[in-house]
Order: structure tokens, then C-alpha cells, then sequence
């Protein structure tokens, strides 16, 4: 166990950090520190351009294998790409759903023909995707699913009828995995499959959802006889189950360290923030701000203790107790940001509903500790896998 | 960076955890933390001259193992889960890390291969008020002839009626602050020393006050410069309160053990209580933070390791010590808490065992420091 790095490893931090500095600059100045969490509605266009241009000098997808067309760098290179990223204020990634979640979920589970026809457009930064789960009756209870899909045998085609909700991106995505039911009268986990459906046809409708904060990042998505391909299924007819949660595995893999040099920033932005307004003086603030500044420390250490771990997905100890921890941790870290500001975290400029950034922190916030897996779920997940505490009861 | 353990380690731990769970059982610490020594000597000579334990990190050529900090930091976390009562802590986590960081040559060899071999025991004493930081620091060292004449009283001494040599600290006549502080290295059989067992809620640590009254000590004894080990004494501190808090982890670990097995058998309402998701969410947040110590210690014993050995994240040690002394601190009150509650009545009784955890998690939770105190560290570092 050691945590210092070897002399190749800042070798390349030198060349990862020489890159960005060079080309993080002109046009895409304006994406320093855009379009991260919270302000996922910023610059779409322009942050898709950026991806692209990442991907020319073969950025995006830094840890993927080479075959899959991504660089293959090694747990400590992939450590060392989020520092240097965040530590320039790179732009949110417009395709952190396909890099993070699709492409593994097909790298793992899809076939060859798969691999080669979405692979590519993740890594280009030319499709982008979103995730079909949540429906108005299945939220916590995702097994609860209600969309249908049915296949044409006369089209070769999946035709799919009904409802997502909380479709973060749908408005910008070309794709969507959408979990759907293939076995007719099939209840709970049974009869799932997992669909690729293109987002581009008349009988895909995405109306955007309005958010507290004002802004609309996630959507409603409306199946209305809406196909896509018989080949585009991952995995076989009821298989759709495994395959989401082997996904929600991947949510805790590699680019949990990106985000948390996001986190990085803002904690970095709350403290300037309060020594500009004398906060930083206030004992009981000084212990929070040392308190975020902890837990920072210990949840990079929690990832990496997870990435030493097995990488196919499943779930270990410390990757359980990882998304309930960073959650908690971001909502207090919200809720500091604006005690340090005082009365002044409340001001907003004349005009529209329009929040600066730590304003719209403090309030996204707050669906941390709801989206991908509630904080009562997880902790659900963690007393009855981890420690092994009866299951709860089921209401039907 | 490999932030995993290597197969020796995990050796390390698999070796510790079946040995401590023989020896240090309920009720070897029960019998042990009564008396007023507060460890069985034939267990501990045992650990001496069969596990090896006490030359863990005492470099080869003065006889030890030569191992790092991770490997201590495993051991502790696995003798903090079994309260194991021996002066380990005091020698090892005290004495010995005293001796590496401010010892000179000639001294680390008279005193570390007789801690290696098991026939010396150490602690450190700095403390004459009820705080740690400089201030504290009260004794008084007047310079006569070849050497120092010292008076004054330490307080909350780990062990320290029964080891066998002291490291102290005092400080020349007028001086404030961190100015003026000397360490020195004193056997415990010394004229002029007298110590006195301190009775305390915590049995299975045990304290001294030590009263120096003009004790001679020859310049030779001195560790380090005259009037300039403060910075010393600090990183001693600073590696203490690593090994403190990798005691507490196992603490909490073991805190939300116990828990989880009660609740698994108690049935209340035709259930065990265990299916409540009352019950259920709080073992799942004693699990968070039992998860979040280990990492905090991990990375504390990979920061010391390379302040002993000058490794580029050595300079980290300040604030990696505060950080995990804070953390551990707070996360074992709170499960060792949190295992009371769930344990029901019997929780509040002499009988079982979470009120040992309870106490222990009080006693390191002052020791060297609460959490507020190293928050405010990190802030002062960080604002
Ligand atoms: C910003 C944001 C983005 C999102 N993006 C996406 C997306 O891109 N794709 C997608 O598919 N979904 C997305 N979601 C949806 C998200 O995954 C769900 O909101 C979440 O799973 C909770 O489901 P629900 O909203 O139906 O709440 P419910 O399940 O109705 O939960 C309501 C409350 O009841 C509690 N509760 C429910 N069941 C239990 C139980 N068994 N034990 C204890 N408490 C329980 C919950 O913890 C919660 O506090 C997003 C949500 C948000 C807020």
C-alpha cells in the first residue's frame, strides 16, 4: 500500500497537463468549469464540440481498452487525467452517460456487432446517450417497470410503447438504454430486457421537466409505438434485470474521481467564498469547512480503495456505502456553501430566476441524495448485502 | 500509488485477527483490565516472543522487523477491535516512534534493540494540564553541570506506572509556547521519579501521573537539540494520533459487529429486530463510517510511512494525522454509541460488551485531542 506516485505516472501528468493547457483555450475558454453537475444545461453545443475535439487527440474514454478505441490508461493514469482536467476547470463531459454507463454496460454484456456500431460514436463524441429507467410507478422500485416492448417479427424491429420520467439529457441524447418489459403478464425482475432505442423518430416524444432550480436538465420520455432494430438488445429477452444493475456498478468505477475533483473546485470556491465574506473566521464554520474538507480526503481514498478492487461490476463492500457517503457529503457541502455566504447567499441579479453557480450547487444538490439509488435505498442495499440484514418486506 | 494491501499484509491481518481472537477474548479483558498493571505480562511476553509484534517497526540493524507504518496501522486496527490490553500502544505508538524521529544514534542503540527483544517497556509523557498542544508542555529542565535537573508532574500518561523507560518533555525556565521544549529519555527506576497509577471510566487503558522532583538527567539523554524538539515532539504526536485512531477504526468495526449480531437473534414483535429498517438504516450508517475510518487510517499509515522515511507525501502528515484522528474520534463514539442503543437494556449493563467499546471510545477520543480540536487543525492549514 503506498500512495505516491512513480516518475512515469508524473511524466504523464505532465503530458495530460501540457495538452489542456494548450488546448483548453480560445473558443472553449468560455467551458472553463461549465456544464458540470448542476449546470448540465450550460453549452450542450459547445461542450459537444470540446468532446470531439478531446477524442481527435484521443481523450475521451481515456480508460477504456484500446480496441474499444480508448487509451487503456491504468487506474493511477486515469487518477492523475481527472486531477489534471479538473484542476484547469475542464468542462462537464456532455457524454459522461455513454462513457460512464453505456459503453461499459456494451463493452461487458453486448455483441461484437454492438461493440463496433455504438462504441465508436461514444469515443467521437458524435452520439450521445441517455438512461431509460425511471417510470411514474417505477422509481425506488425500478423492477416495477411498465413499459412494454414487443418484436415484430414482420419489421425486425423492437416496437415499444410507454413512459420514462427524470431522463437526464434526453433532449440531447441520440440514444437512450431503455429497460423495458418483453414477457408479457411478466411481473418484478422477471421478463426485463434492456433495449438501445434511437432518441430520432416521430413516436419518441420528450417533453422537459421543469426543476427547482428553474432549469430543465431531465425530461419525460413518451413511447408511442416507438422501434428500434431486434438486434439492438443487450444481452438476451429477460436478461434486461442483470444487466441495469451490473450498470449501477459502473456508475461507482473510474469517473467517481472526476467527479470528485469537481467537488474539488467547489469545495476550493466555498472557501474563497468564505474568507471573502469573514466566515472563515466563525469557529463553527471553520469546523465544517475542515469537516468537507475530511470527508473530500476520505471518499477519494474510499474510490480508491473500491478501483482496487474487482473491475466487472460487481459489488464490493466499500463500493456499497459509496454513493450514500458522496451524496450526504454534496448536500452538506450545499449547505455550507451558502452559510458561508450569510444573508448574501439569497440575492439573485434582477431579471429571470437565474442562480450563480453556488446558488445552483446548493440546490442540485439536494437530488444527489435521490437520483441513482435513494439514500434509504442504499441504505437498504448496505444492511441487507453488506451486512447481511433481512430483506425488506414486499407489498406484493 | 497501489492503494490496496500487499499479500504479506494481508497476512499480517489474518495472523493478528486469529491470535486476538484466542487471547482477547471478552473475558481476558475483563480479567486484565482490573488490575492496576491493566495487561496479563505472561500474554504479553507471549505476543514479544511469538508474534513478533513490538519490533514491527524497529529497523533490522537495531534488531526489529523493519516493517512500515501499514503494517502497524493493521495490527492496531486489529488490537482496537479486540481492546487488547498490553502496553503495545505505549511502547510502539509512543515510545519507539519517539525514539526513531528524535533519537540519535548511540541512543537508538541502547534502547531499541531491548524493546525489539521484549524486555523494555516505553511511553512518552509531555502533558502537565488538561490539553496537548505546546502549552502543555510544563515540566521545567534547569541546565546544571553535564546535564538537566527536572521537576514537575505529567498527567494522563499511557502506562505509565509500568514502563520501563519514559520519553519526556520539558521545557527550559522562562520559556512559553513552543519555544524551550527539550525531550529527554529517562528510566523509569530514576531518583527523584515517582508514579502513581490514575484510576479511570476507561479500565482497558490505563493512566499514570509521574511527579519528577530535581531528577538529575545527563546530557547524553537528551533527544535531539536542547530547546528545539518541539517540532519533533509535534510529528511524534502526529504519528501517535495515527495509531490512536487506527485503534479506534477496529473499536468501531467491531462495535458494529456485535450490533449486527444481536440484533440478527433479539425478536421483538414475532421478528428479529434486525428486520426493522430503523434498525437496518442505523447499522448501514455505523458501516459508512467504519468504511470511511479505514480508508481515513489507510491513508494516514501511507503518509507516515513516508514522513519516517522522507517520501514525497510526508509533508501530508500534519493534516493526514489530524484527519484521521478527528474522523476515527467521532466515528467510534458514534457506533460504540449507536451499539448501546441498539442493543436495548442489555446494552446498559456490566455484562455485555458495548460498554467497553463505549468508554474506549471515550478515552482515545480525548487522547492526543477530540475531533474538534484536529478540525481546527486542518482549518488553520486550509483557511
Ligand atoms: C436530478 C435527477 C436526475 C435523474 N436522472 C435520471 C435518469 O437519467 N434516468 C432515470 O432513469 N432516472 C433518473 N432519475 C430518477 C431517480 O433515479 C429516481 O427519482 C429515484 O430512483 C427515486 O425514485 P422516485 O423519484 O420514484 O421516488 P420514490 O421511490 O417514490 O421515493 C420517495 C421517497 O420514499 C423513499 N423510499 C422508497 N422506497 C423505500 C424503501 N423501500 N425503504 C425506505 N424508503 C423508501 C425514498 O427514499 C424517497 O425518500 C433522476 C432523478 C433526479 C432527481
Amino acid at each position: 500500500m503506498k500512495i505516491s506516485f512513480s516518475p512515469e505516472d508524473e511524466q504523464f501528468r505532465e503530458e495530460i497537463a501540457i495538452w489542456l493547457k494548450e488546448n483548453l483555450t480560445g473558443e472553449f475558454e468560455q467551458l472553463r468549469h461549465r456544464g458540470g453537475p448542476g449546470d448540465e444545461h450550460m453549452f450542450p453545443e459547445e461542450r459537444k464540440v470540446w468532446e470531439q475535439h478531446m477524442a481527435k487527440a484521443g481523450w475521451t474514454c481515456p480508460g477504456w481498452p484500446e480496441e474499444y478505441g480508448g487509451r487503456g490508461l491504468s487506474i493511477n493514469q486515469q487518477v492523475i487525467f481527472h486531477e489534471e482536467y479538473a484542476r484547469v476547470g475542464g468542462p462537464g463531459h456532455m457524454g459522461h452517460i455513454g462513457e460512464g454507463l453505456a459503453g461499459p454496460t456494451i463493452i461487458a454484456f453486448g455483441t461484437e456487432e454492438q461493440k463496433k456500431r455504438f462504441l465508436p460514436g461514444i469515443v467521437d463524441g458524435t452520439e450521445y446517450w441517455c438512461q431509460g429507467y425511471s417510470e411514474p410507478s417505477a422509481g425506488s422500485d425500478l423492477a416495477n417497470v411498465k413499459t412494454k416492448a414487443v418484436l415484430d417479427e414482420s419489421s425486425g424491429q423492437w416496437v415499444i410503447n410507454g413512459q420514462k420520467v427524470w431522463t437526464s439529457l434526453a433532449h440531447e441524447s441520440d440514444w437512450c438504454f431503455v429497460i423495458a418489459r418483453t414477457e408479457p403478464g411478466s411481473q418484478g425482475h422477471k421478463g426485463l430486457s434492456f433495449l438501445l432505442v434511437p432518441m430520432d423518430q416521430p413516436n419518441i416524444e420528450v417533453r422537459p421537466i421543469e426543476q427547482l432550480t428553474g432549469t430543465s436538465e431531465f425530461n419525460e420520455v413518451f413511447f408511442d409505438e416507438a422501434v428500434t432494430d431486434a438486434a439492438n438488445i443487450v444481452g438476451k429477452p429477460g436478461d434486461g434485470w442483470k444487466i441495469a444493475m451490473a450498470l449501477l456498478g459502473f456508475e461507482r468505477g473510474v469517473s467517481t474521481l472526476g467527479q470528485q475533483m469537481h467537488f474539488q473546485n467547489e469545495l476550493d470556491e466555498v472557501i474563497k467564498e468564505a474568507q471573502k465574506s469573514g466566515a472563515a473566521e466563525d469557529p463553527a464554520i471553520r469546523q465544517r469547512i475542515a469537516d468537507a474538507w475530511m470527508g473530500l480526503r476520505i471518499m477519494r481514498y474510499n474510490s480508491l480503495r473500491m478501483l482496487s478492487g474487482p473491475q466487472d461490476g460487481s459489488l464490493q463492500k466499500e463500493a456499497m456505502i459509496y454513493k450514500l457517503y458522496w451524496a450526504t457529503w454534496h448536500s452538506d457541502l450545499g449547505k455550507l456553501a451558502m452559510d458561508v455566504r450569510g444573508a448574501d447567499s439569497e440575492v439573485l441579479p434582477e431579471g429571470p430566476y437565474e442562480l450563480d453557480r453556488l446558488q445552483s450547487m446548493y440546490l442540485f444538490t439536494r437530488s444527489d441524495t435521490i437520483y441513482g439509488g435513494t439514500n434509504e435505498i442504499q441504505r437498504n442495499i448496505i444492511a441487507e448485502r453488506a451486512l447481511g440484514m433481512p430483506k425488506e418486506p414486499k407489498g406484493r | 500509488m497501489e492503494f490496496a494491501f500487499t499479500d504479506e499484509q494481508e497476512m499480517i491481518r489474518d495472523s493478528a485477527e486469529s491470535f486476538l481472537q484466542d487471547v482477547s477474548t471478552s473475558e481476558a479483558v475483563r480479567s486484565a483490565m482490573v488490575t492496576e498493571a491493566g495487561y496479563d505480562s505472561e500474554l504479553w511476553q507471549r505476543i514479544c516472543s511469538q508474534m513478533y509484534w513490538q519490533a514491527l517497526t524497529i529497523p533490522e540493524e537495531y534488531g526489529g522487523l523493519g516493517l512500515g507504518y501499514v503494517e502497524l496501522t493493521i495490527l492496531l486496527e486489529e488490537m482496537g477491535r479486540r481492546l487488547l490490553c498490553s502496553p503495545f500502544f505505549s511502547t510502539v505508538g509512543l515510545g519507539v516512534n519517539a525514539l526513531l524521529v528524535a533519537g540519535n544514534e548511540t541512543q537508538k542503540q541502547q534502547w531499541l534493540p531491548q524493546i525489539a527483544e521484549g524486555s523494555l517497556t516505553a511511553t512518552l509523557a509531555y502533558t502537565s494540564r488538561n490539553r496537548w498542544d505546546a502549552n502543555s508542555v510544563d515540566v521545567i529542565a534547569r541546565a546544571e553541570g553535564d546535564g538537566y535537573v527536572l521537576s514537575g508532574t505529567y498527567k494522563y500518561v499511557p502506562d505509565g506506572h509500568t514502563a520501563d523507560l519514559l520519553v519526556i518533555a520539558a521545557r527550559s525556565p522562562d520559556s512559553q509556547g513552543q519555544e524551550g521544549i527539550s525531550l529527554f529519555a529517562l528510566p523509569a527506576q530514576a531518583d527523584g521519579v515517582s508514579r502513581k497509577w490514575t484510576p479511570t471510566m476507561d479500565q482497558t487503558r490505563k493512566q499514570a501521573e509521574i511527579s519528577l522532583d530535581n531528577v538529575f538527567i545527563s546530557a547524553d539523554s537528551l533527544l535531539g537539540k536542547s530547546g528545539e524538539a518541539w517540532a519533533d515532539l509535534e510529528k511524534v504526536l502526529q504519528l501517535a494520533a495515527i495509531a490512536v485512531s487506527a485503534e479506534q477504526c477496529g473499536g468501531a468495526r467491531q462495535a458494529l459487529d456485535l450490533t449486527v449480531d444481536y440484533t440478527q437473534e433479539r425478536v421483538q414483535f414475532g421478528r428479529t429486530i434486525a428486520s426493522f429498517q430503523a434498525i437496518k438504516h442505523r447499522a448501514a450508517d455505523m458501516m459508512v463510517q467504519v468504511e470511511c475510518s479505514r480508508s481515513a487510517i489507510y491513508y494516514a499509515a501511507c503518509v507516515a510511512q513516508e514522513a519516517l522515511f522522507d517520501g514525497a507525501v510526508g509533508d501530508e502528515l500534519p493534516v493526514a494525522s489530524a484527519l484521521a484522528k478527528a474522523y476515527c474520534s467521532d466515528a467510534f463514539f458514534h457506533c460504540a454509541a449507536e451499539s448501546i442503543q441498539l442493543h436495548g437494556g442489555v446494552g446498559f449493563t456490566w455484562e455485555y460488551d458495548p460498554h467497553l467499546y463505549f468508554k474506549r471510545a471515550k478515552s482515545t477520543e480525548t487522547f492526543l485531542g477530540n475531533g474538534a480540536y484536529h478540525r481546527e487543525k486542518i482549518a488553520q492549514a486550509i483557511l
